[in-house]
């Protein structure tokens, strides 16, 4: 299965409930669009539940990056919820766990934007 | 007698399909060898990460050139090499992407995936001019009660 979003709003705070596979070709081009969207529509504080994301390479994770840097452009607010081990994984020894805000619990998540 | 080591290869065209093709190959490959799931996972990932490097940076996504994949299986390891018919390049001039200058940066990671999920990680010019990857995986063993040694 390649990747697919539902969005959703808890106040200001825009959710996207991702499954899949975050991968070279449809997968990164669902989340690159999804976030844009999100930006157009003025939002400016998104959370991406990737529990349901069991895989990525290093294509999808370029595409992470990318709509981390392009909400952060916008002065917004970008974080990541429920990794899966895989994902979790290539995080952690990419370094990137050190740049992206990861949670575990979506309440938690939520109360943490500023 | 020794067992023998096999011999597969895959020749893929430079299309986005191939990388599915080719991940999904190797990943039965290595799941008929005996490995477990979570190196037929790491399998699988390097040699996608691999077939990505041939198709966006060897063969710049020309339909014209193909990727090689060659799989060896042996009794001791698998290896997968993936040739293209680019222009070759140096793993020297590949930037760290763990440097912290290049954390944002949204490419530039799949060398270094490779060499994460592999035991052996080698690059070489190939005969043509362009980048053969060398990807080794080592098989585990066990030894039966019996001295006979079986995978695990």
């Amino acid at each position: 299965m390649s990747l697919q979003g539902t969005s959703r709003e808890i106040g200001d705070i825009a959710i996207v409930d991702f499954s899949g596979k975050i991968t070279l070709g449809e997968g990164s081009s669902v989340l690159r669009k999804t976030v844009r969207e999100l930006i157009d529509r003025g939002h400016r504080k998104i959370l991406l539940n990737l529990a349901d994301v069991d895989y990525i390479d290093s294509s999808g994770i370029g595409e992470l990056v990318s709509a981390y840097t392009t909400v952060r452009g916008v002065s917004g607010e970008m974080k990541l919820l429920q990794l899966t081990r895989r994902v979790h994984d290539i995080l952690q020894i990419t370094r990137l766990f050190t740049v992206f805000d990861v949670q575990s619990d979506e309440e938690v998540a939520l109360r943490s934007f500023q | 007698m020794a067992p023998a080591t096999q011999r597969i290869e895959v020749t893929l065209e430079t299309l986005l399909e191939s990388v599915d093709l080719a991940e999904s190959i190797v990943m039965r490959i290595a799941e008929a060898a005996g490995f477990d799931e979570d190196d037929v996972h790491r399998i699988g990932m390097a040699v996608r990460e691999g077939v990505i490097n041939a198709y966006n940076y060897g063969n710049q996504h020309d339909r014209r050139k193909k990727i090689l994949m060659t799989v060896e299986l042996g009794p001791e390891k698998m290896v997968v090499r993936v040739l293209d018919q680019g222009k070759g390049f140096e793993l020297t001039e590949v930037p760290d992407p763990l440097a912290e200058e290049n954390l944002l940066r949204t490419s530039g990671r799949g060398i270094f995936l490779m060499r994460a999920f592999m035991d052996e990680f080698a690059v070489k010019h190939g005969p043509g001019g362009g980048a053969e990857l060398i990807l080794t995986k080592n098989l585990r063993h066990a030894v039966s009660d019996n001295g006979r040694r079986q995978r695990e």
